[in-house]
Protein backbone atom coordinates (compact mmCIF):
# COMPACT_ATOMS: atom_id res chain seq x y z
CA UNK A 1 0.00 0.00 0.00
CA UNK A 2 1.11 3.52 -0.53
CA UNK A 3 0.08 6.29 1.76
CA UNK A 4 -0.27 10.00 1.27
CA UNK A 5 -0.91 12.28 4.20
CA UNK A 6 -2.41 15.74 4.29
CA UNK A 7 -1.55 17.88 7.33
CA UNK A 8 -3.81 20.78 8.22
CA UNK A 9 -1.63 23.71 9.31
CA UNK A 10 -2.54 25.51 12.53
CA UNK A 11 -1.54 29.15 12.43
CA UNK A 12 -2.44 32.43 14.02
CA UNK A 13 -1.80 35.99 12.90
CA UNK A 14 0.45 35.05 10.05
CA UNK A 15 2.67 32.63 11.94
CA UNK A 16 2.70 28.86 11.83
CA UNK A 17 1.95 27.22 15.16
CA UNK A 18 4.62 24.76 16.32
CA UNK A 19 1.90 22.12 16.66
CA UNK A 20 2.06 21.77 12.87
CA UNK A 21 5.68 20.54 12.99
CA UNK A 22 4.76 18.15 15.78
CA UNK A 23 1.88 16.77 13.73
CA UNK A 24 4.31 16.26 10.86
CA UNK A 25 6.64 14.33 13.20
CA UNK A 26 3.76 11.94 13.91
CA UNK A 27 2.99 11.63 10.19
CA UNK A 28 6.61 10.65 9.52
CA UNK A 29 6.11 7.57 11.73
CA UNK A 30 3.42 6.36 9.37
CA UNK A 31 6.16 6.28 6.70
CA UNK A 32 4.01 7.53 3.85
CA UNK A 33 5.08 8.22 0.27
CA UNK A 34 4.29 11.87 0.72
CA UNK A 35 3.39 14.34 3.43
CA UNK A 36 1.69 17.48 2.15
CA UNK A 37 0.59 20.48 4.18
CA UNK A 38 -2.53 22.54 3.57
CA UNK A 39 -2.51 26.17 4.68
CA UNK A 40 -5.92 27.81 4.69
CA UNK A 41 -5.46 31.51 5.37
CA UNK A 42 -6.27 34.90 3.95
CA UNK A 43 -3.70 36.99 2.12
CA UNK A 44 -0.89 35.85 4.45
CA UNK A 45 -1.20 32.24 3.32
CA UNK A 46 1.88 32.27 1.10
CA UNK A 47 4.13 33.43 3.95
CA UNK A 48 2.79 30.73 6.27
CA UNK A 49 3.25 28.19 3.49
CA UNK A 50 6.89 29.24 3.16
CA UNK A 51 7.37 28.52 6.86
CA UNK A 52 5.74 25.09 6.51
CA UNK A 53 7.90 24.28 3.47
CA UNK A 54 10.99 24.36 5.68
CA UNK A 55 9.80 21.49 7.86
CA UNK A 56 11.52 18.16 7.23
CA UNK A 57 9.51 15.45 5.56
CA UNK A 58 7.13 17.74 3.73
CA UNK A 59 6.73 17.19 -0.02
CA UNK A 60 4.35 19.95 -1.07
CA UNK A 61 2.69 22.80 0.77
CA UNK A 62 -0.62 23.92 -0.71
CA UNK A 63 -2.03 27.25 0.22
CA UNK A 64 -5.57 28.39 -0.36
CA UNK A 65 -5.81 32.15 0.09
CA UNK A 66 -9.30 33.43 0.74
CA UNK A 67 -10.74 36.20 2.89
CA UNK A 68 -13.14 33.57 4.26
CA UNK A 69 -10.12 31.86 5.89
CA UNK A 70 -9.16 34.91 7.92
CA UNK A 71 -10.57 33.23 11.02
CA UNK A 72 -10.48 29.48 11.35
CA UNK A 73 -14.11 28.43 11.72
CA UNK A 74 -14.75 24.73 11.27
CA UNK A 75 -17.94 25.33 9.30
CA UNK A 76 -15.97 27.18 6.61
CA UNK A 77 -12.79 25.09 6.60
CA UNK A 78 -14.11 21.53 6.97
CA UNK A 79 -15.87 21.25 3.58
CA UNK A 80 -12.80 22.70 1.89
CA UNK A 81 -10.50 20.24 3.58
CA UNK A 82 -12.82 17.37 2.68
CA UNK A 83 -12.69 18.53 -0.95
CA UNK A 84 -8.89 18.80 -0.87
CA UNK A 85 -8.58 15.30 0.61
CA UNK A 86 -10.81 13.78 -2.05
CA UNK A 87 -9.18 15.65 -4.89
CA UNK A 88 -5.66 14.80 -3.73
CA UNK A 89 -6.44 11.13 -3.07
CA UNK A 90 -5.07 11.27 0.47
CA UNK A 91 -5.12 8.18 2.67
CA UNK A 92 -4.72 10.19 5.89
CA UNK A 93 -5.56 13.69 7.04
CA UNK A 94 -4.04 14.85 10.32
CA UNK A 95 -4.37 17.97 12.44
CA UNK A 96 -2.94 18.92 15.83
CA UNK A 97 -4.99 18.42 18.99
CA UNK A 98 -5.01 22.15 19.65
CA UNK A 99 -8.42 23.78 20.06
CA UNK A 100 -8.22 24.53 16.32
CA UNK A 101 -7.81 20.83 15.49
CA UNK A 102 -10.29 19.60 18.10
CA UNK A 103 -12.98 21.86 16.67
CA UNK A 104 -12.19 21.15 13.04
CA UNK A 105 -11.08 17.54 12.54
CA UNK A 106 -14.27 15.79 13.73
CA UNK A 107 -16.26 17.95 11.31
CA UNK A 108 -13.90 16.89 8.51
CA UNK A 109 -14.24 13.23 9.54
CA UNK A 110 -18.04 13.34 9.52
CA UNK A 111 -18.06 14.94 6.06
CA UNK A 112 -15.79 12.14 4.83
CA UNK A 113 -17.88 9.46 6.57
CA UNK A 114 -14.82 8.30 8.49
CA UNK A 115 -14.37 7.52 12.17
CA UNK A 116 -11.71 9.67 13.79
CA UNK A 117 -8.75 8.93 16.03
CA UNK A 118 -8.38 11.69 18.63
CA UNK A 119 -4.99 12.36 20.21
CA UNK A 120 -2.62 9.90 18.52
CA UNK A 121 0.24 9.33 20.97
CA UNK A 122 1.95 6.44 19.16
CA UNK A 123 1.81 4.89 15.70
CA UNK A 124 1.95 1.08 15.36
CA UNK A 125 0.97 0.71 11.70
CA UNK A 126 -0.62 3.15 9.24
CA UNK A 127 -4.01 2.22 10.74
CA UNK A 128 -3.15 1.27 14.33
CA UNK A 129 -2.53 3.86 16.98
CA UNK A 130 -2.38 4.43 20.71
CA UNK A 131 -4.52 7.14 22.21
CA UNK A 132 -5.15 8.20 25.81
CA UNK A 133 -8.55 7.69 27.42
CA UNK A 134 -9.84 8.47 30.93
CA UNK A 135 -7.66 11.55 31.30
CA UNK A 136 -4.60 9.57 30.26
CA UNK A 137 -5.10 6.92 32.93
CA UNK A 138 -5.37 4.28 30.23
CA UNK A 139 -3.95 3.88 26.76
CA UNK A 140 -6.25 2.46 24.13
CA UNK A 141 -4.81 0.81 21.03
CA UNK A 142 -7.25 1.19 18.16
CA UNK A 143 -7.43 0.00 14.57
CA UNK A 144 -9.12 2.23 12.03
CA UNK A 145 -10.82 0.76 8.96
CA UNK A 146 -8.33 0.63 6.09
CA UNK A 147 -11.01 1.10 3.45
CA UNK A 148 -11.49 4.80 4.07
CA UNK A 149 -9.60 7.97 4.77
CA UNK A 150 -8.02 8.08 8.20
CA UNK A 151 -8.83 11.31 10.02
CA UNK A 152 -6.96 12.00 13.24
CA UNK A 153 -5.70 14.59 15.64
CA UNK A 154 -2.19 14.28 17.02
CA UNK A 155 -1.37 14.63 20.69
CA UNK A 156 1.35 17.23 20.22
CA UNK A 157 2.96 16.62 23.61
CA UNK A 158 3.92 13.12 22.39
CA UNK A 159 6.02 14.40 19.48
CA UNK A 160 8.96 16.79 19.30
CA UNK A 161 8.62 19.22 16.41
CA UNK A 162 10.02 17.88 13.12
CA UNK A 163 13.25 19.67 12.26
CA UNK A 164 13.62 22.49 9.74
CA UNK A 165 15.92 22.98 6.76
CA UNK A 166 13.68 21.51 4.08
CA UNK A 167 12.70 23.22 0.83
CA UNK A 168 9.37 21.71 -0.08
CA UNK A 169 7.40 22.76 -3.14
CA UNK A 170 4.79 25.45 -2.61
CA UNK A 171 1.66 25.58 -4.72
CA UNK A 172 -1.52 27.61 -4.61
CA UNK A 173 -4.73 25.60 -4.43
CA UNK A 174 -8.15 26.70 -5.65
CA UNK A 175 -10.91 25.28 -3.50
CA UNK A 176 -14.18 26.16 -5.07
CA UNK A 177 -16.46 25.35 -2.16
CA UNK A 178 -19.34 27.53 -1.07
CA UNK A 179 -18.76 29.55 2.12
CA UNK A 180 -21.62 29.17 4.61
CA UNK A 181 -22.89 32.45 6.05
CA UNK A 182 -24.29 30.89 9.23
CA UNK A 183 -21.08 31.25 11.24
CA UNK A 184 -19.54 34.69 11.75
CA UNK A 185 -16.36 35.60 13.59
CA UNK A 186 -16.85 38.44 16.06
CA UNK A 187 -13.56 38.76 17.88
CA UNK A 188 -10.60 37.20 19.66
CA UNK A 189 -9.60 38.37 23.09
CA UNK A 190 -5.96 37.53 23.62
CA UNK A 191 -3.69 37.98 26.55
CA UNK A 192 -0.59 39.65 25.31
CA UNK A 193 2.54 38.59 27.08
CA UNK A 194 6.25 38.56 26.43
CA UNK A 195 6.57 35.25 28.22
CA UNK A 196 7.30 32.05 26.33
CA UNK A 197 4.32 30.19 24.93
CA UNK A 198 2.88 27.68 27.38
CA UNK A 199 2.47 24.93 24.79
CA UNK A 200 6.03 24.99 23.53
CA UNK A 201 8.17 26.43 26.32
CA UNK A 202 10.93 24.16 27.66
CA UNK A 203 10.25 25.43 31.19
CA UNK A 204 6.86 25.98 32.79
CA UNK A 205 6.03 27.29 36.24
CA UNK A 206 2.47 26.90 37.36
CA UNK A 207 0.28 27.79 40.28
CA UNK A 208 -2.90 26.38 41.75
CA UNK A 209 -5.56 27.27 44.26
CA UNK A 210 -2.82 27.40 46.88
CA UNK A 211 -1.55 30.65 45.39
CA UNK A 212 -4.68 32.23 46.80
CA UNK A 213 -5.41 35.25 44.62
CA UNK A 214 -4.84 37.05 41.37
CA UNK A 215 -2.47 39.41 43.18
CA UNK A 216 -0.45 36.60 44.69
CA UNK A 217 -0.02 35.13 41.25
CA UNK A 218 2.45 37.95 40.63
CA UNK A 219 5.06 35.99 42.57
CA UNK A 220 4.54 33.05 40.22
CA UNK A 221 5.01 35.32 37.18
CA UNK A 222 8.08 36.93 38.72
CA UNK A 223 9.73 33.62 39.46
CA UNK A 224 8.86 32.33 35.97
CA UNK A 225 10.44 35.43 34.43
CA UNK A 226 13.54 34.88 36.49
CA UNK A 227 14.11 31.43 34.99
CA UNK A 228 12.64 32.23 31.56
CA UNK A 229 9.62 29.98 31.97
CA UNK A 230 6.06 30.07 30.65
CA UNK A 231 3.26 30.21 33.22
CA UNK A 232 0.45 27.70 33.64
CA UNK A 233 -2.27 27.03 36.18
CA UNK A 234 -4.72 24.47 37.51
CA UNK A 235 -8.40 24.61 36.75
CA UNK A 236 -9.09 25.75 40.30
CA UNK A 237 -6.84 28.78 39.80
CA UNK A 238 -8.60 29.63 36.53
CA UNK A 239 -12.09 29.10 37.95
CA UNK A 240 -11.24 31.31 40.90
CA UNK A 241 -10.28 34.06 38.47
CA UNK A 242 -6.60 34.22 39.43
CA UNK A 243 -5.55 33.76 35.79
CA UNK A 244 -7.18 33.58 32.33
CA UNK A 245 -8.53 30.36 30.86
CA UNK A 246 -5.78 29.92 28.29
CA UNK A 247 -3.36 29.10 31.11
CA UNK A 248 -5.19 25.95 32.24
CA UNK A 249 -3.12 22.80 32.07
CA UNK A 250 -4.78 19.39 32.14
CA UNK A 251 -7.29 17.00 30.64
CA UNK A 252 -9.48 19.84 29.47
CA UNK A 253 -6.83 22.50 29.18
CA UNK A 254 -3.42 22.35 27.58
CA UNK A 255 -1.39 19.14 27.43
CA UNK A 256 2.25 20.10 27.65
CA UNK A 257 5.66 18.45 27.63
CA UNK A 258 8.26 20.91 28.92
CA UNK A 259 11.62 19.63 30.08
CA UNK A 260 10.98 21.26 33.46
CA UNK A 261 7.60 21.74 35.15
CA UNK A 262 7.52 23.40 38.56
CA UNK A 263 4.15 23.63 40.30
CA UNK A 264 3.22 25.53 43.40
CA UNK A 265 0.08 24.90 45.43
CA UNK A 266 -1.40 22.31 43.07
CA UNK A 267 -2.80 19.15 44.69
CA UNK A 268 -2.32 16.85 41.69
CA UNK A 269 -5.84 15.85 40.64
CA UNK A 270 -5.83 13.27 37.84
CA UNK A 271 -7.30 15.84 35.48
CA UNK A 272 -4.32 18.12 36.09
CA UNK A 273 -1.77 15.29 35.85
CA UNK A 274 -3.22 14.38 32.44
CA UNK A 275 -1.67 17.60 31.15
CA UNK A 276 1.87 17.07 32.44
CA UNK A 277 2.59 13.33 32.10
CA UNK A 278 5.14 13.97 29.37
CA UNK A 279 7.07 16.66 31.21
CA UNK A 280 10.76 15.83 31.62
CA UNK A 281 11.19 16.72 35.28
CA UNK A 282 8.25 17.57 37.50
CA UNK A 283 8.96 19.57 40.64
CA UNK A 284 6.17 19.98 43.18
CA UNK A 285 6.00 22.42 46.05
CA UNK A 286 3.05 21.86 48.34
CA UNK A 287 2.51 22.39 52.05
CA UNK A 288 0.56 19.14 52.39
CA UNK A 289 3.00 16.24 52.48
CA UNK A 290 0.24 13.85 51.45
CA UNK A 291 -0.77 15.79 48.35
CA UNK A 292 -1.11 13.38 45.40
CA UNK A 293 1.16 15.58 43.28
CA UNK A 294 4.08 14.07 45.19
CA UNK A 295 3.25 10.63 43.76
CA UNK A 296 4.09 11.82 40.26
CA UNK A 297 6.71 14.49 41.02
CA UNK A 298 10.37 13.73 40.31
CA UNK A 299 11.40 16.17 43.00
CA UNK A 300 9.09 17.12 45.84
CA UNK A 301 9.52 19.79 48.49
CA UNK A 302 7.04 20.12 51.33
CA UNK A 303 6.57 23.68 52.42
CA UNK A 304 4.72 26.95 52.10
CA UNK A 305 5.09 28.41 48.64
CA UNK A 306 5.20 31.93 50.05
CA UNK A 307 8.37 31.03 51.97
CA UNK A 308 9.89 28.89 49.27
CA UNK A 309 9.57 31.16 46.24
CA UNK A 310 11.63 34.01 47.76
CA UNK A 311 14.29 31.49 48.79
CA UNK A 312 14.29 30.00 45.30
CA UNK A 313 14.68 33.41 43.74
CA UNK A 314 17.71 34.07 45.93
CA UNK A 315 19.17 30.66 45.19
CA UNK A 316 18.91 30.95 41.42
CA UNK A 317 20.36 34.44 41.62
CA UNK B 1 -37.72 27.69 21.52
CA UNK B 2 -36.78 24.07 22.03
CA UNK B 3 -33.40 22.89 23.30
CA UNK B 4 -32.03 19.36 23.03
CA UNK B 5 -29.29 18.27 25.43
CA UNK B 6 -27.14 15.16 25.11
CA UNK B 7 -26.37 13.22 28.25
CA UNK B 8 -23.78 10.44 28.56
CA UNK B 9 -23.37 7.97 31.34
CA UNK B 10 -19.69 7.76 32.27
CA UNK B 11 -17.54 6.55 35.14
CA UNK B 12 -17.60 9.26 37.79
CA UNK B 13 -14.69 11.66 37.52
CA UNK B 14 -13.57 10.93 41.08
CA UNK B 15 -13.08 7.22 40.44
CA UNK B 16 -9.58 5.89 39.92
CA UNK B 17 -10.16 3.62 36.99
CA UNK B 18 -8.95 0.02 36.93
CA UNK B 19 -7.80 -1.63 33.75
CA UNK B 20 -8.91 -5.21 33.15
CA UNK B 21 -6.00 -7.63 33.32
CA UNK B 22 -6.86 -9.10 29.91
CA UNK B 23 -6.51 -5.66 28.33
CA UNK B 24 -10.10 -5.67 27.07
CA UNK B 25 -11.06 -2.38 28.68
CA UNK B 26 -11.61 -0.74 32.04
CA UNK B 27 -13.58 -2.22 34.91
CA UNK B 28 -17.11 -0.79 34.91
CA UNK B 29 -19.00 -3.32 37.03
CA UNK B 30 -19.73 -2.03 40.50
CA UNK B 31 -18.04 1.29 39.69
CA UNK B 32 -19.79 4.59 40.38
CA UNK B 33 -21.16 6.19 37.22
CA UNK B 34 -22.63 9.62 36.78
CA UNK B 35 -23.51 12.11 34.10
CA UNK B 36 -20.48 13.25 32.09
CA UNK B 37 -19.58 16.56 33.84
CA UNK B 38 -19.65 18.55 30.60
CA UNK B 39 -23.15 17.27 29.85
CA UNK B 40 -24.23 18.34 33.30
CA UNK B 41 -23.07 21.85 32.41
CA UNK B 42 -25.09 21.61 29.19
CA UNK B 43 -28.22 20.54 31.08
CA UNK B 44 -27.73 23.32 33.63
CA UNK B 45 -27.43 25.87 30.82
CA UNK B 46 -30.63 24.73 29.13
CA UNK B 47 -32.52 24.85 32.41
CA UNK B 48 -31.24 28.36 33.11
CA UNK B 49 -32.58 29.45 29.72
CA UNK B 50 -35.90 27.87 30.56
CA UNK B 51 -36.02 29.61 33.93
CA UNK B 52 -35.18 32.91 32.23
CA UNK B 53 -38.02 32.39 29.75
CA UNK B 54 -35.63 32.05 26.80
CA UNK B 55 -36.80 28.59 25.85
CA UNK B 56 -39.94 26.64 26.60
CA UNK B 57 -38.94 23.02 26.26
CA UNK B 58 -35.78 21.12 27.16
CA UNK B 59 -35.39 17.51 26.02
CA UNK B 60 -32.55 15.30 27.25
CA UNK B 61 -31.24 12.52 25.01
CA UNK B 62 -28.97 9.64 25.87
CA UNK B 63 -27.59 6.73 23.87
CA UNK B 64 -26.68 3.84 26.12
CA UNK B 65 -27.64 0.79 28.14
CA UNK B 66 -30.67 0.53 30.44
CA UNK B 67 -28.57 1.89 33.30
CA UNK B 68 -28.16 5.20 31.46
CA UNK B 69 -31.79 5.79 32.45
CA UNK B 70 -30.35 6.96 35.80
CA UNK B 71 -28.56 9.83 34.09
CA UNK B 72 -31.73 10.76 32.22
CA UNK B 73 -33.57 10.86 35.56
CA UNK B 74 -30.89 13.28 36.82
CA UNK B 75 -31.39 15.44 33.75
CA UNK B 76 -35.13 15.44 34.44
CA UNK B 77 -34.44 16.36 38.06
CA UNK B 78 -32.47 19.37 36.83
CA UNK B 79 -35.68 20.43 35.12
CA UNK B 80 -35.69 18.89 31.65
CA UNK B 81 -39.27 18.36 30.47
CA UNK B 82 -38.85 14.94 28.96
CA UNK B 83 -36.18 12.54 27.80
CA UNK B 84 -35.37 10.16 24.98
CA UNK B 85 -33.40 6.99 25.67
CA UNK B 86 -31.84 5.42 22.62
CA UNK B 87 -31.01 1.97 23.92
CA UNK B 88 -27.83 0.13 22.97
CA UNK B 89 -26.00 -2.43 25.05
CA UNK B 90 -22.71 -1.83 23.25
CA UNK B 91 -21.25 1.67 23.54
CA UNK B 92 -21.52 3.58 20.27
CA UNK B 93 -18.69 5.63 18.81
CA UNK B 94 -18.99 9.33 18.03
CA UNK B 95 -19.83 9.00 14.32
CA UNK B 96 -22.72 6.66 15.10
CA UNK B 97 -23.80 8.84 18.02
CA UNK B 98 -23.81 11.80 15.64
CA UNK B 99 -26.03 9.85 13.23
CA UNK B 100 -28.46 9.13 16.05
CA UNK B 101 -28.45 12.76 17.21
CA UNK B 102 -29.04 13.91 13.65
CA UNK B 103 -32.11 11.67 13.37
CA UNK B 104 -33.43 12.93 16.68
CA UNK B 105 -32.77 16.56 15.77
CA UNK B 106 -34.71 16.04 12.54
CA UNK B 107 -37.65 14.65 14.50
CA UNK B 108 -37.53 17.20 17.30
CA UNK B 109 -36.47 20.33 15.37
CA UNK B 110 -34.69 22.09 18.25
CA UNK B 111 -33.13 25.53 17.84
CA UNK B 112 -30.13 24.58 19.94
CA UNK B 113 -28.49 21.20 20.46
CA UNK B 114 -26.29 21.52 23.55
CA UNK B 115 -23.62 18.92 24.20
CA UNK B 116 -20.60 18.52 26.44
CA UNK B 117 -17.35 19.34 24.65
CA UNK B 118 -16.03 15.90 25.48
CA UNK B 119 -16.96 12.84 27.48
CA UNK B 120 -14.46 12.06 30.19
CA UNK B 121 -14.40 8.33 29.39
CA UNK B 122 -13.16 8.19 25.80
CA UNK B 123 -12.03 11.86 25.75
CA UNK B 124 -12.79 11.86 22.02
CA UNK B 125 -14.25 15.37 21.70
CA UNK B 126 -15.94 14.48 18.42
CA UNK B 127 -19.68 14.08 18.76
CA UNK B 128 -20.64 17.78 18.77
CA UNK B 129 -18.82 18.78 15.56
CA UNK B 130 -19.80 15.50 13.86
CA UNK B 131 -23.47 16.07 14.63
CA UNK B 132 -23.24 19.64 13.32
CA UNK B 133 -21.53 18.38 10.16
CA UNK B 134 -24.15 15.72 9.45
CA UNK B 135 -26.95 18.24 9.99
CA UNK B 136 -25.17 20.98 8.03
CA UNK B 137 -25.60 23.24 11.06
CA UNK B 138 -23.15 25.75 12.48
CA UNK B 139 -21.13 24.67 15.50
CA UNK B 140 -19.66 26.58 18.40
CA UNK B 141 -17.46 24.37 20.54
CA UNK B 142 -15.91 24.96 24.01
CA UNK B 143 -18.48 27.58 25.04
CA UNK B 144 -17.78 29.60 28.15
CA UNK B 145 -20.67 31.98 27.55
CA UNK B 146 -23.74 31.89 25.32
CA UNK B 147 -26.06 34.82 24.61
CA UNK B 148 -29.20 33.52 23.04
CA UNK B 149 -31.23 35.65 20.61
CA UNK B 150 -34.27 34.64 18.56
CA UNK B 151 -32.47 33.28 15.57
CA UNK B 152 -28.81 33.40 16.50
CA UNK B 153 -26.45 32.88 19.41
CA UNK B 154 -23.31 34.76 20.38
CA UNK B 155 -20.88 32.24 21.81
CA UNK B 156 -17.59 32.88 23.57
CA UNK B 157 -15.24 29.95 23.07
CA UNK B 158 -12.25 28.91 25.16
CA UNK B 159 -9.47 28.52 22.61
CA UNK B 160 -5.71 28.11 23.04
CA UNK B 161 -5.08 31.75 22.20
CA UNK B 162 -7.70 33.13 24.59
CA UNK B 163 -11.41 33.78 24.13
CA UNK B 164 -12.97 33.76 20.69
CA UNK B 165 -16.47 35.04 19.99
CA UNK B 166 -18.63 33.70 17.18
CA UNK B 167 -22.16 34.45 16.03
CA UNK B 168 -23.99 31.37 14.81
CA UNK B 169 -27.42 31.22 13.24
CA UNK B 170 -29.87 28.83 14.81
CA UNK B 171 -30.33 25.95 14.73
CA UNK B 172 -26.81 25.21 15.93
CA UNK B 173 -24.79 22.70 17.90
CA UNK B 174 -23.05 24.28 20.89
CA UNK B 175 -20.64 22.35 23.12
CA UNK B 176 -19.95 23.38 26.68
CA UNK B 177 -16.70 24.09 28.46
CA UNK B 178 -16.13 24.03 32.20
CA UNK B 179 -16.62 27.70 32.89
CA UNK B 180 -20.03 28.08 31.26
CA UNK B 181 -21.75 27.59 34.61
CA UNK B 182 -21.68 25.64 37.83
CA UNK B 183 -24.37 22.98 37.88
CA UNK B 184 -26.77 23.13 40.82
CA UNK B 185 -27.15 20.48 43.48
CA UNK B 186 -30.26 18.44 42.91
CA UNK B 187 -32.94 18.77 45.58
CA UNK B 188 -35.00 15.83 46.74
CA UNK B 189 -38.40 17.23 45.66
CA UNK B 190 -37.03 17.69 42.13
CA UNK B 191 -35.64 14.17 42.14
CA UNK B 192 -39.08 12.90 43.18
CA UNK B 193 -40.82 14.97 40.52
CA UNK B 194 -38.44 13.65 37.88
CA UNK B 195 -39.72 10.12 38.47
CA UNK B 196 -43.04 11.07 36.92
CA UNK B 197 -41.63 12.72 33.81
CA UNK B 198 -41.79 10.79 30.56
CA UNK B 199 -38.81 8.91 29.09
CA UNK B 200 -39.40 7.74 25.56
CA UNK B 201 -37.50 4.65 24.56
CA UNK B 202 -36.00 4.32 21.11
CA UNK B 203 -33.31 2.43 19.22
CA UNK B 204 -31.02 2.81 16.23
CA UNK B 205 -33.38 0.58 14.25
CA UNK B 206 -36.43 2.65 15.10
CA UNK B 207 -34.59 5.79 14.12
CA UNK B 208 -33.39 4.18 10.90
CA UNK B 209 -29.75 4.75 11.79
CA UNK B 210 -27.16 2.20 10.71
CA UNK B 211 -23.99 1.98 12.82
CA UNK B 212 -21.26 4.01 11.11
CA UNK B 213 -17.73 2.86 10.35
CA UNK B 214 -15.93 2.51 13.65
CA UNK B 215 -12.54 2.05 15.25
CA UNK B 216 -11.76 -1.37 16.62
CA UNK B 217 -10.39 -1.42 20.14
CA UNK B 218 -7.44 -3.81 20.20
CA UNK B 219 -6.15 -3.31 23.70
CA UNK B 220 -6.40 -1.12 26.78
CA UNK B 221 -3.28 -0.83 28.90
CA UNK B 222 -2.00 1.30 31.75
CA UNK B 223 -0.03 4.36 30.68
CA UNK B 224 3.76 4.26 30.98
CA UNK B 225 4.62 4.87 34.61
CA UNK B 226 6.97 7.62 35.61
CA UNK B 227 9.88 6.56 37.76
CA UNK B 228 9.29 7.40 41.39
CA UNK B 229 10.77 10.66 42.52
CA UNK B 230 12.66 11.97 45.49
CA UNK B 231 11.86 14.34 48.33
CA UNK B 232 14.23 17.13 49.11
CA UNK B 233 14.39 18.91 52.45
CA UNK B 234 15.43 22.37 51.42
CA UNK B 235 15.48 24.89 48.61
CA UNK B 236 19.25 24.57 48.34
CA UNK B 237 18.97 20.85 47.83
CA UNK B 238 16.27 21.41 45.20
CA UNK B 239 18.35 23.94 43.31
CA UNK B 240 21.40 21.66 43.47
CA UNK B 241 19.39 18.78 41.98
CA UNK B 242 18.07 20.98 39.17
CA UNK B 243 21.55 22.29 38.41
CA UNK B 244 22.88 18.72 38.38
CA UNK B 245 20.33 17.95 35.63
CA UNK B 246 21.25 21.23 33.86
CA UNK B 247 17.69 22.43 34.25
CA UNK B 248 18.60 25.74 35.82
C1 LIG C 1 -14.43 17.19 33.95
C2 LIG C 1 -13.31 17.80 34.73
C3 LIG C 1 -12.23 18.31 34.04
C4 LIG C 1 -11.18 18.92 34.72
N1 LIG C 1 -10.12 19.39 34.00
C5 LIG C 1 -9.07 19.94 34.67
C6 LIG C 1 -7.91 20.43 33.97
O1 LIG C 1 -7.84 20.40 32.73
N2 LIG C 1 -6.89 20.94 34.71
C7 LIG C 1 -6.92 21.01 36.07
O2 LIG C 1 -5.96 21.50 36.67
N3 LIG C 1 -8.01 20.57 36.74
C8 LIG C 1 -9.08 20.05 36.07
N4 LIG C 1 -10.17 19.63 36.80
C9 LIG C 1 -10.24 19.95 38.23
C10 LIG C 1 -9.47 18.99 39.13
O3 LIG C 1 -10.30 17.90 39.47
C11 LIG C 1 -9.08 19.72 40.44
O4 LIG C 1 -10.23 20.22 41.06
C12 LIG C 1 -8.10 20.88 40.23
O5 LIG C 1 -7.01 20.46 39.42
C13 LIG C 1 -7.60 21.35 41.57
O6 LIG C 1 -6.76 22.47 41.41
P1 LIG C 1 -5.65 22.79 42.52
O7 LIG C 1 -4.73 21.66 42.65
O8 LIG C 1 -5.10 24.13 42.19
O9 LIG C 1 -6.55 23.00 43.81
P2 LIG C 1 -6.69 22.12 45.12
O10 LIG C 1 -7.01 20.72 44.80
O11 LIG C 1 -7.59 22.87 46.01
O12 LIG C 1 -5.23 22.10 45.72
C14 LIG C 1 -4.59 23.21 46.24
C15 LIG C 1 -3.28 22.71 46.82
O13 LIG C 1 -2.53 23.82 47.26
C16 LIG C 1 -1.85 23.45 48.43
N5 LIG C 1 -1.53 24.71 49.12
C17 LIG C 1 -2.40 25.59 49.66
N6 LIG C 1 -1.76 26.64 50.17
C18 LIG C 1 -0.44 26.42 49.96
C19 LIG C 1 0.74 27.15 50.27
N7 LIG C 1 0.70 28.33 50.89
N8 LIG C 1 1.93 26.62 49.91
C20 LIG C 1 2.00 25.42 49.29
N9 LIG C 1 0.91 24.69 48.97
C21 LIG C 1 -0.29 25.19 49.30
C22 LIG C 1 -2.79 22.55 49.16
O14 LIG C 1 -2.08 21.71 50.06
C23 LIG C 1 -3.43 21.79 48.01
O15 LIG C 1 -2.74 20.58 47.73
C24 LIG C 1 -11.22 19.03 36.13
C25 LIG C 1 -12.31 18.50 36.82
C26 LIG C 1 -13.36 17.91 36.14
C27 LIG C 1 -14.52 17.38 36.90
Amino acid sequence: MSYKILIIADHLQGALNESTARTIACAQQIAPDAIDVLVLADDGAAAIAAEAARIDGVATVYHADDAAHAHPTAAVLAPRIAAAVERGGYSHVLGPNTTFGKDLMPRVAALLGAPMVTDIMAVHTPHEFDRPIYAGNAVNTVAAPADRVLVASVRCASYPAAAGGNEAAIEPLELDVEVPSHTRFVGLEQQTSDRPDLQTAPKVVSGGRGVGSEENFRIIYNFADKIGAAVGASRAAVDAGYVPNDMQVGQTGKIISPTLYICFGISGAIQHLAGIKDAGTIVAINKDEDAPIFEIADIGLVGDLFDIIPELERAVG
Amino acid sequence: MKVLVSVKRAIDYNVRIQIKSDGSGVVTDGVKHSMNPFDEIAVEQAIRWKEAGLCDEVVAVTIGPDAAGEQLRSALAFGCDRAIHVKTEEPVQPLTAAGVFKAIAENEQPQVFLMGKQAIDDDASQTGPMTAALLGWPQATFASSIELADDSARVTREVDAGLETLDVDLPAVITTDLRLNEPRYLKLPNIMKAKKKPIESSSLDELGVAPAAALESLKTAPPPQRESGVRVESVDELVAKLKEKSLL
